[in-house]
């Protein structure tokens, strides 16, 4: 039964009679207990499609141009009163979306933003909204459910709150549930879990699924068919595995093809060999530690071991990736290598300060924007303590060429694109001509086709100036795209190291298994994605606490795994 | 409870240091206490008169020795004896606190009713004509010196429609608890409008930004109604601007509000700030404006309770 019939859609930004339209025009239907992927990049109007679905648009300055949107064959989405669709929402339509940490309120607890939903859809009250709440919170596998009610958001981690978010959306039983990204800020393993619960969802229930998304390989094992869109227009819509397997257009091609997709060791680089060099970063047993004060004092009530001994070098040419989810502590390993925190022990030798420099996730927020490109680019020549004379501007005319931007020393940030920006943060991290570039998540903030060509600049540069990377990302296709060699992080310990096609082919650490089985990808179609809550284990330990050293393992000739058992 | 905790205890620090900074600043200033006293009469003191004076105020002692017996004082609850009116300084406090103390409330009453539902109506339609409407009168509230709409409440209400009585005694809530309301309500007024357009302002600026926040979207997706989403999800995020901007209105006026006070013949604290210092009266001034500081730390006490209820966050203490 068709539960959502969307015919011409159109969805414009502005004042009334002026507006902007970003959707041009879509058809699309869903029906009951199918599960209907949007896929594009950011900009191509995805969002804003399933925003107009539930009128939540008409809250964010939008408003439907055109089309219709017809509901249960009775009701016309696009026309409907405000009134109209607030009985709807929640009851009809539920919607996930993307940021679990902001999207619930941090003021109330998770128990009243889930008990006014039956309070309000089910006209239930007092005893029974507690109950209904803790079935609800025991069906996305929320241990300790009761307990959790009375807990406020921020006392939850990310991926225990997007399970909190998808019980509020089903706790209206909606007949069409809209995912927005529903695990774009997730970590993979957590990704894996709400896509598990999803897919249980669809198997159990009626209920007809939009889920949006840019990763087209995520989709691969939920969706029933897929629509992918560019510019506010769908340019391909058909049954999942037709689109999959033999793409009608272009754009489809290029999403399956330029980006970068998980193939588990088989893309994994293949030039440049360890020699003898002499290694351009070598860390040896770095900790990094912060206390933990409390009570009224400031006592020190424990310490996080967000990096314990942690030792790798780095030779030039090389790129050594590190992988590892939130909390694994390769942010801190980037950031103590230089010297933005302190480690509590350990060595770390490079050639001089200089010598290492870094490239950021976010390129909007490491540029200055009231500083013109000369100035964004002069900054590490000045904080060096040298002056910007000709052969420094010279360099910077060589460097933009060299990250194909445009000769143009006088354009501010805001006159490139993401890509082009995050290439001018590349070529700002040069300017010292460093021998080691750290990479935190450098191309994560891209739109997936552009992550591939900034991954190609990078190759370049690497063999072009012998630059040894350090490159750290959670995201297993990339890393294998780049990698060498790839370190595996979790709980603040190496688990892992050895050449990224053995570690990525044959995993052999039990969390480095778990963390490649659960990337998603188009080769790995049917897989079913099994329920696990395992959550990662707190960093907090005593005061004094002595972690237990490592012992190592050899399984291959560059393949390294920790022995202690996975707790 | 640490928070509650570390609070406290900052108080007794905070509290010390008011009365050292206290003590000194009044000292620095020109002139001496028994000459601001009698006036043009202080000539005709005979020196062995000035000198026991001196002496019964204990003026003659030198600082230390001053600070010390009246901090030993204060702790035993002893705040000294006034200079000019011949009095226990706790007991001129009694008697005027009471009617500033009423003014504050009754102020901030008017700025909170007044101004929040302004705000957040503005914040609700935000670039039309209704909010620009409010906007301007926020401005020309916020703008308008007290004493000129006191001045003119006066002439409105009392002049042209004699609706409330302009001066006459001052009738004490306890005796007679609507005339004494009749009496306080224009001076309320005359503070709570630049009160309340404040309020105004930064409920509607607190509101618009909530209103662009993802769990306001995400209340909207459960179907609430516009209303809902506003007073149940919206506004206690909006709050805590609101609570600290009100703390601090409030603990100034509690310190009295000297202009208002005149105009409307209140007894108030602001009056007695003002001649203690008029007069050197040392003791007057450092135990007013102890109490003042007092009052202060208190109020800023109460916000931060008020934001620890509301915001769970500073409750458990965000990592």
């Amino acid at each position: 039964m068709t539960l959502l019939s969307v015919r011409d859609l159109r969805v414009g930004f502005g004042r009334e009679g002026h507006e902007t339209e970003v959707v041009h025009g879509v058809d699309f239907d869903v029906t009951a207990g199918e599960t209907l992927a949007i896929v594009g990049e950011s900009g191509s109007g995805k969002s804003v499609t399933a925003m107009a679905i539930n009128r939540l648009i008409d809250f964010g300055g939008g408003r439907i141009l055109g089309g219709r949107a017809t509901f249960d064959r009775k009701i016309d989405l696009a026309t409907a009163s405000e009134g109209q669709m607030q009985r709807l929402r929640g009851r009809e339509i539920g919607m996930i979306f993307q940021e679990p940490m902001t999207s619930l309120n941090p003021v109330l607890k998770v128990g009243t933003q889930i008990g006014e939903v039956f309070r309000k859809q089910h006209g239930l009250s007092g005893r029974a909204v507690r109950d209904a709440s803790i079935r609800a919170l025991d069906r996305v596998r929320i241990p300790d459910a009761a307990r959790r009610l009375d807990q406020a958001p921020h006392q939850m981690s990310g991926g225990m709150l997007q399970r909190v978010m998808i019980a509020i959306a089903l706790a209206g039983e909606p007949r069409l549930l809209i995912a927005d990204e529903p695990t774009t800020a997730l970590d993979v393993t957590i990704q894996a879990q709400i896509m598990g619960l999803l897919a249980e969802l669809k198997r159990d229930t009626g209920t007809g699924l939009i889920f949006i998304t840019h990763d087209i390989g995520l989709v691969a094992g939920l969706a029933d068919r897929i629509m992918v869109m560019r510019g506010g227009e769908a340019v391909e819509n058909g049954a999942a595995d037709q689109v999959l397997d033999r793409p009608a257009h272009d754009y489809t091609r290029h999403l399956l093809g330029a980006v970068p997709h998980f193939r588990a060791g088989q893309a994994a680089r293949t030039d440049g060999a360890r020699t003898g060099q002499v290694p351009a970063l070598d860390v040896r047993g770095l900790s990094v530690r912060f206390p933990v004060g409390g009570g009224f004092l400031r006592k020190t009530r424990g310490v996080v071991h967000a990096v314990d001994g942690v030792s790798f070098d780095l030779v030039p040419g090389e790129t050594l990736g590190i992988v590892g989810e939130s909390g694994s502590g390769k942010s801190t390993t980037a950031r103590a290598i230089l010297d933005l925190v302190r480690p509590s022990a350990g060595r770390i030798e490079t050639g001089g300060t200089a010598a290492v420099q870094m490239v950021f996730q976010n390129p909007n927020a490491s540029l200055n924007p009231r500083m013109t490109v000369r100035g964004l680019l002069a900054e590490p020549v000045i904080a060096a303590g040298q002056n910007v004379d000709a052969d420094v501007l010279e360099r910077m005319r060589t460097l933009l060429g060299r990250v194909d931007l445009p000769d143009d020393l006088d354009r501010f940030p805001h006159e490139f694109s993401g890509g082009q920006r995050q290439r001018l943060c590349i070529a700002r991290a040069l300017m010292l001509n460093p021998k080691v570039l750290v990479l935190d998540e450098a191309v994560s903030a891209l739109d997936v086709s552009v992550q591939a060509k900034v991954l190609d600049l990078l190759v370049d540069l690497q063999r072009e100036f012998g630059l040894a990377y350090l490159f750290v990302s959670h995201d297993m296709a990339v890393v294998e795209r780049i990698a060498h060699r790839i370190a595996v992080l979790y709980a603040g310990r190496i688990v892992e190291v050895g050449a990224a096609r053995d570690v990525l082919s044959s995993p052999r650490h039990p969390y480095t298994q778990k963390l490649i089985s659960a990337i998603p990808s188009i080769d790995r179609r049917r897989i079913d994605y099994t329920l696990d809550t395992e959550e990662v284990p707190s960093l907090l330990r005593p005061v004094g606490f002595v972690p237990p050293d490592q012992t190592w393992q050899e399984v291959g000739p560059d393949h390294r795994v920790a022995k202690e058992p996975l707790s | 409870m640490s928070y509650v905790l570390r609070r406290l205890l900052m108080f007794p620090v905070v509290m010390l240091g008011v009365s050292v900074f206290v003590f000194v600043a009044i000292r620095l200033v020109p002139g001496d206490a028994i000459t601001a006293m009698l006036g043009t009469e202080s000539g005709l003191l005979t020196p062995a008169q000035r000198e026991s004076l001196t002496a019964y105020f204990g003026l003659d002692q030198n600082w230390a020795v001053q600070y010390w017996r009246w901090l030993t004082g204060l702790l035993q609850g002893d705040l000294g004896l006034s200079v000019t009116y011949g009095q226990p300084v706790s007991r001129i406090i009694i008697d005027r606190f009471p009617l500033t103390l009423e003014l504050a409330l009754l102020s901030m009453v008017i700025a909170l009713m007044i101004g929040l539902p302004a705000g957040v109506f503005a914040a609700t339609r935000v670039e039309r004509p209704s909010d620009l409407i409010v906007r301007v009168f926020a401005m020309i509230g916020q703008s308008t010196p007290n004493f000129v709409l006191a001045l003119l409440a006066i002439y409105i209400l009392s002049v042209v429609f004699g609706i409330l009585p302009t001066m006459g005694r001052f009738v004490p809530l306890t005796e007679d608890p609507l005339g004494n309301l009749a009496q306080m309500i224009l001076p309320a007024i005359a503070l709570g409008t630049a009160f309340a357009a404040a309020v105004t302002r930064i409920s509607r600026a607190a509101m618009l930004d909530i209103l662009g926040e993802d769990y306001v979207r995400t209340a909207r997706s459960k179907g609430f109604s516009q209303r809902y989403v506003i007073w149940r999800h919206a506004l206690p995020n909006a709050l805590i601007p609101v609570i600290t901007l009100s703390g601090v209105e409030f603990g100034y006026l509690l310190g009295g509000a000297v202009i208002v006070e005149q105009i409307f013949a209140l007894p108030g604290l602001g009056r007695v700030v003002l001649d203690a210092i008029l007069q050197r009266d040392y003791a007057l001034v450092q135990g007013v404006v102890l109490f003042i500081a007092f009052n202060f730390l208190l109020v800023n006490l109460l916000v931060d309770l008020a934001y620890a209820a509301l915001d769970p966050r500073i409750r458990y203490g965000a990592s």
